[in-house]
C-alpha cells in the first residue's frame, strides 16, 4: 500500500495546473462577511439588552439606601400640647406642632444660634417633611412618650440624600444647587458623629405615592398591581382555558369558527392602548364603575391577556397525542370524561406556563391603565379591589416624570424591583416547561 | 340584604342540593350502585345546577333592571315644575335625589323626623354626616328621596325572597325527577358545553365590544367635528377649553399624529428588520446549539422587558446621549457646541422602539426559517454553493411571503406602541422631515387627552376614540393581512 502510493507520487511530477478560477476566494470572503453581519447583529441585539439592564442597574442600586439622620428627639409637653388638654381631646396630639420638636432637637445637635433664622431654616430643611407624621404617629401610639427625650431616626430631605450619596455636583457654584454649603459642613459633622448613615431602604417597598422622594415608595402600587394579577389570573385563566377546549375539541370546522381563530389571532396583536379605550368607555362609562379602581383595571388586562392565554392552551391540548383520546373514549369514557380527566391535566404544564407568560405581560402593561385613569396619586393602601388604586408600572411612569435626581434613583429601583418580579414568573415558567416537557 | 349575601345563600342552597341530589340517586339504586345510568356525582351537580343557574340568572336580570324602574318611577314622581325644565335639569335633580336618599339612609330616626318635617336644614344635615349637597335642597327631594329609598328596599326584599324560592323550587324539581335510568351526566355534560360555548364567544364579545364602544364615542366626536376636516386635516390643535366656557373650537387634524406615528415606526423598522433578520439568520443557519440556547433567551428577554421600561432608558439614557453627541460633533465640525438633535426625537423614539422589535423580527423570522424543508437547502448545498449563497438565493426567497407576514405584524406592534412614544417622542404636533426634531402619535394623544380631569361630552375627549378607532383599524388591517400570509406559507410547506 505504502509502496504503490509512493510510486504513484513519484509518477505523477507534473508541476500541479493551476485551478481553473471560479471566485471561490470571493465567495468565501462573501461567505464569511455574511456570517459576521448575522454574529454582528446579535452583539448589537445583546449589547443593547446589556446597557439598558447597566443603566437602570446603575442608577438604582442607590435607591435601596436611604440617609437618615438619627436625633435625640426631646418630646417636650411645652410644645406638643402646652395646656394640657390631650386627656379631654385627643385631637390635640394630631394638631401639634412636632416640626418643632425636629427643629430644637437639630440646633442642639449642630450648635446652631436658636435666633438665626436662616441659619436654622437651613439646618431644618434637611430633614424630610415627613418627620411631622413619623413624630405624629409614634406620640398618638404611646402618649407616654411625651415629657421624655428617645432617639428617633428621621429621613433625610432628598437632595440631602442624593448629595450623601455623592450624587450632587458639588463643584456647581452654591447658589445653583439644591444643598449648600453650611448643609454640607453639617453633613460631615452629623457623619462623623455617626448620627447621619445610610441605611435599607425600608420604605421604598412600604410607602405610597410622595411628592416627596425620601417618603416615596412603591408599596401601595404593588398592591393595585397584585390585585389586579388575582382578578386576571381568576378569570382570564378559567375563561381561557374553557374557551380553548371547545374551540380544540368541540368546535365544528365551519366560518364561525374560523372567524373565531382569526379574531382571536387579531386580538392577540391588537395594540394594548386600544384595551385602555374599551375599558374606559364600557366598564366605567357605560357599566358605571369606578375611576381608578384596580377592579377596572383587572378586567381590561383579562381581555388583554386572553388571547395569549388561549393561543397557548390551545397549542398544548393540541400536542395531547390522539392516542390517549381514543383510549379513554375506547374504556367508555364521554368525550366530556375524556377532556377533563385525561386531555386536561396533560396539557396543564403548556397551560400553565402560557398563563404565567401572559401574566407576566399583563403586569408589565401600563399604557391601558393610563386611560382608566390609575395614574392617581394614592398614598394610602387600597383596602379592596374597589378603591382607588395605582400600578406598579404606572408607578414607574409617574416617577419618570419628575425632575429630582432622587427621583430618577427612585425609578430605576422600580424597575429593577418589576424587573425581579418578571424575572422570576419567566424563570418559573421555563422550570414547570422543563419539569413536565412530555415527548410522546 | 346584600347581594354578596345573596350569592353566598344561593351557593349554600346548590352545595345542600348536590349532596340531597347524589343521596336520594344512592337511594334510587337500592343498593347496587350499577343500576344508576349516571354516577351519583352528576346526579348531585345536575341538582345543584337546577338550585344555582336559575336563581343566580333571576338575581342578574333584577340588579340589572331594577335600576331602571326605580329611576323612572322617582322620575314620573318628581313634581311638574321640575318636569317641565327640559331633560338635562331632570337629570340633575334625579341626581340629587339620589344623593340625598343616600345621605338619609345615614340620619337616624330622630334626624330623619327633623328634615321631613322641616325643622332642621337638609343640607347641614346631610353634611354633618359626610354627604355634601350642591344647593340647600327643596321639600320635594326629601319626599322623592323616600320614595326612592322605599323602592329601593322593596325591591331589594322582594329579589331576595324570589330569589331565594327560585334557588329552591329549582332544587324541589330536579330531585324529583331523579330515579335510577335518569341520564344525568348527559344533562350535566350539555350544561357544560354551553359553559365552553359562552367563553369562547367571549372573544367575539371583545371586538364587538371594542369595535362599539369605540365607534359609538368617535360618531359622537363626528357630529361636532365633520369626519373631513379629522381625517385630512393638518393642524392639531385641540385647546382644552374650561367646562361651561363653550370658548373655542380646537383643530383637530389626524394627518400630523399620523405621520409622526408612521416615522417612529419606519425609523423603528429600519434599525430592527436588519438586525433581528439578521440574527435570525445567524440563529437558524450558522449558530452552534450552546450558542443559539444561550443567545436566543438572552434576546426574548429583550421582548419580556415592560415597554415603561424602554421608555424610562429612552428618557434618561439615549435621549441625553444623543443630543450630548450632536453638540460634540456640530462641535468638531463647525466650532459651534449646539446640539442638533433634540433630546426627545424621531430619532430617539424610533431607536428605543427599534431594539424593543428586535427580538420580535427575530424570533418569527427564526420560525419562519426553520419551516422552509431540509430538502431545499442540501439541494443547494450539494450543488456547491456556499451557505450564504444557499440563504441568500433558496432560503430567503421561500421564506419571503413569511418573513413579509413577520414584517407586517411588528410594523402593527410599532405603530401601536404607547409607551415608548409617550416618553421619548415629544408632544409637538408638526409635520416635517428632520428626524432630530420631536414629533408626536396617534398613542401619545389619546394618552395626553385621556388623562386628568374629564368631561366625557367636549370634543377633546372625544376625539381619543376616533384616533383610536384609526389605530384600531390601521393595526387590524395590518394584523389580518399578515396572519393570512403567514397561515398560507405555513399550509404551503406541511
Amino acid at each position: 500500500m505504502t509502496d504503490m502510493t509512493s510510486s504513484v507520487q513519484s509518477t505523477f511530477v507534473r508541476p500541479a495546473q493551476a485551478r481553473r478560477d471560479i471566485g471561490i476566494k470571493k465567495r468565501y470572503a462573501a461567505e464569511r462577511r455574511f456570517k459576521a453581519y448575522g454574529l454582528t447583529a446579535i452583539l448589537i441585539g445583546l449589547f443593547f439588552l446589556f446597557v439598558l439592564l447597566w443603566t437602570v442597574v446603575s442608577k438604582g442600586y442607590t435607591a435601596f439606601q436611604q440617609t437618615a439622620i438619627t436625633l435625640p428627639i426631646e418630646f417636650s409637653e411645652k410644645i406638643i400640647d402646652p395646656k394640657n388638654e390631650r386627656g379631654a381631646n385627643p385631637t390635640k396630639l394630631m394638631t401639634a406642632n412636632y416640626p418643632l420638636l425636629v427643629r430644637d432637637a437639630l440646633v442642639k445637635a449642630l450648635g446652631i444660634d436658636p435666633a438665626n433664622k436662616p441659619l436654622v431654616k437651613q439646618a431644618t430643611d434637611m430633614v424630610s417633611a415627613s418627620a411631622r407624621t413619623q413624630l405624629r404617629d409614634l406620640v398618638v401610639a404611646n402618649p407616654a412618650i411625651i415629657g421624655t427625650t428617645a432617639t428617633v431616626s428621621l429621613l433625610a430631605e432628598g437632595n440631602i440624600d442624593s448629595a450623601n450619596k455623592g450624587q450632587i455636583d458639588l463643584t456647581v457654584a452654591e447658589a445653583n444647587r439644591k444643598v449648600k454649603d453650611q448643609q454640607i459642613e453639617w453633613m460631615k459633622t452629623l457623619s462623623e458623629t455617626g448620627a447621619m448613615a445610610k441605611q435599607f431602604n425600608t420604605g421604598l417597598f412600604t410607602y405610597g405615592a410622595s411628592s416627596r422622594p425620601e417618603a416615596a415608595g412603591i408599596g401601595v402600587a404593588a398592591l393595585g398591581s397584585l390585585y389586579m394579577m388575582l382578578i386576571v389570573l381568576v378569570l382570564a385563566l378559567p375563561i381561557g382555558v374553557a374557551a380553548s377546549i371547545y374551540l380544540e375539541e368541540f368546535a365544528p370546522k365551519n366560518r364561525l369558527t374560523d372567524l373565531i381563530e382569526v379574531n382571536i389571532n387579531n386580538l392577540a396583536a391588537v395594540p394594548s392602548i386600544v384595551y385602555g379605550l374599551l375599558g374606559l368607555s364600557i366598564f366605567i362609562n357605560f357599566a358605571g364603575m369606578p375611576r381608578s379602581a384596580a377592579v377596572v383595571g383587572g378586567l381590561v388586562l383579562t381581555l388583554m391577556t386572553l388571547p395569549t392565554i388561549i393561543i397557548a392552551t390551545r397549542a398544548a391540548l393540541k400536542a395531547v397525542p390522539p392516542s390517549i383520546r381514543s383510549a379513554a373514549l375506547g374504556l367508555g369514557a364521554s368525550k366530556m370524561q375524556t377532556i377533563f380527566h385525561h386531555v386536561l391535566p396533560l396539557a396543564m404544564p403548556g397551560v400553565l406556563t402560557g398563563t404565567i407568560i401572559g401574566l407576566a405581560h399583563a403586569l408589565g402593561e401600563t399604557a391601558p391603565l393610563l386611560l382608566i385613569g390609575m395614574v392617581a396619586f394614592v398614598v394610602d393602601y387600597p383596602g379592596s379591589p374597589m378603591d382607588p388604586s395605582t400600578a406598579l408600572p404606572v408607578q414607574i411612569y409617574m416617577w419618570a416624570n419628575e425632575a429630582e435626581r432622587a427621583f430618577v434613583e427612585r425609578t430605576s429601583g422600580a424597575i429593577m424591583i418589576l424587573l425581579v418580579f418578571l424575572v422570576v414568573m419567566n424563570l418559573g415558567a421555563i422550570l414547570l416547561r422543563r419539569r413536565f416537557e412530555r415527548r410522546w | 340584604m346584600s347581594t354578596s349575601l345573596i350569592l353566598l345563600i344561593i351557593l349554600i342552597v346548590g352545595l345542600a342540593a348536590y349532596f340531597a341530589g347524589r343521596a336520594r340517586a344512592t337511594a334510587s339504586s337500592k343498593g347496587k350502585l350499577s343500576a344508576l345510568h349516571s354516577l351519583p356525582g352528576y346526579h348531585g351537580v345536575y341538582v345543584a345546577i337546577w338550585a344555582v343557574l336559575p336563581a343566580a340568572f333571576v338575581l342578574a336580570i333584577w340588579l340589572l333592571a331594577s335600576p331602571f324602574f326605580i329611576e323612572n318611577s322617582v322620575r314620573s314622581a318628581l313634581p311638574d315644575t321640575v318636569k317641565s325644565q327640559g331633560t338635562a335639569t331632570i337629570e340633575l335633580m334625579l341626581g340629587q335625589v339620589m344623593q340625598v336618599a343616600n345621605g338619609l339612609k345615614r340620619l337616624n330616626s330622630d334626624e330623619l323626623a327633623a328634615v321631613t318635617s322641616g325643622s332642621s336644614n337638609l343640607r347641614d344635615a346631610l353634611a354633618a354626616k359626610g354627604v355634601p349637597m350642591a344647593n340647600a335642597g327643596e321639600p320635594y327631594m326629601v319626599e322623592a328621596a323616600q320614595h326612592y329609598n322605599s323602592l329601593r328596599d322593596g325591591s331589594r326584599w322582594v329579589m331576595s325572597v324570589a330569589v331565594l324560592i327560585i334557588a329552591i323550587a329549582g332544587a324541589v324539581f330536579a330531585i324529583r325527577g331523579i330515579s335510577a335510568p335518569f341520564r344525568a351526566r348527559n344533562r350535566v355534560e350539555r350544561v357544560m358545553l354551553g359553559t365552553l360555548l359562552v367563553a369562547s364567544s367571549i372573544a367575539i364579545l371583545t371586538t364587538v365590544g371594542i369595535v362599539g364602544s369605540m365607534l359609538s364615542e368617535a360618531i359622537r366626536f363626528f357630529q361636532s367635528v365633520s369626519p373631513s376636516t379629522f381625517f385630512f386635516g393638518t393642524v392639531w390643535d385641540p385647546r382644552f377649553s374650561a367646562a361651561g366656557s363653550g370658548g373655542t373650537e380646537g383643530q383637530f387634524g389626524l394627518l400630523p399624529l399620523l405621520a409622526g406615528t408612521l416615522y417612529i415606526a419606519f425609523v423603528a423598522m429600519l434599525f430592527a428588520v436588519p438586525v433581528g433578520l439578521f440574527a435570525a439568520i445567524y440563529m437558524a443557519e450558522y449558530a452552534k446549539p450552546v450558542v443559539r440556547g444561550i443567545a436566543k433567551p438572552l434576546l426574548e428577554i429583550l421582548a419580556g422587558i415592560p415597554t415603561i421600561v424602554y421608555g424610562f432608558f429612552a428618557l434618561v439614557t439615549v435621549g441625553p446621549f444623543l443630543r450630548d453627541i450632536s453638540a460634540q460633533l456640530n462641535g468638531l465640525v463647525t466650532g459651534n457646541y449646539v446640539n442638533f438633535i433634540q433630546a426627545q426625537s424621531v430619532l430617539t423614539a424610533g431607536l428605543v422602539m427599534g431594539i424593543m422589535l428586535i427580538p420580535f423580527v427575530s424570533s418569527l423570522s427564526d420560525d419562519i426559517i426553520t419551516q422552509v424543508p431540509r430538502s431545499l437547502r442540501d439541494g443547494s448545498l450539494g450543488l456547491g454553493a456556499t451557505r450564504s449563497e444557499t440563504i441568500k438565493r433558496v432560503i430567503l426567497p421561500a421564506a419571503l411571503p413569511g418573513i413579509v407576514g413577520a414584517l407586517l405584524l411588528t410594523a402593527s406592534r410599532a405603530v401601536g406602541e404607547t409607551m415608548i412614544v409617550v416618553l421619548a417622542a415629544g408632544v409637538a404636533a408638526r409635520m416635517q422631515l428632520n428626524p432630530f426634531e420631536a414629533m408626536t402619535t396617534v398613542t401619545v394623544k389619546i394618552v395626553n387627552q385621556l388623562t386628568g380631569d374629564l368631561e366625557f361630552n367636549s370634543p377633546q375627549t372625544l376625539v381619543a376614540f376616533a384616533l383610536g378607532i384609526t389605530l384600531f383599524a390601521i393595526t387590524l388591517c395590518l394584523n389580518i393581512y399578515a396572519l393570512y400570509i403567514v397561515r398560507k406559507y405555513r399550509e404551503q410547506y406541511e
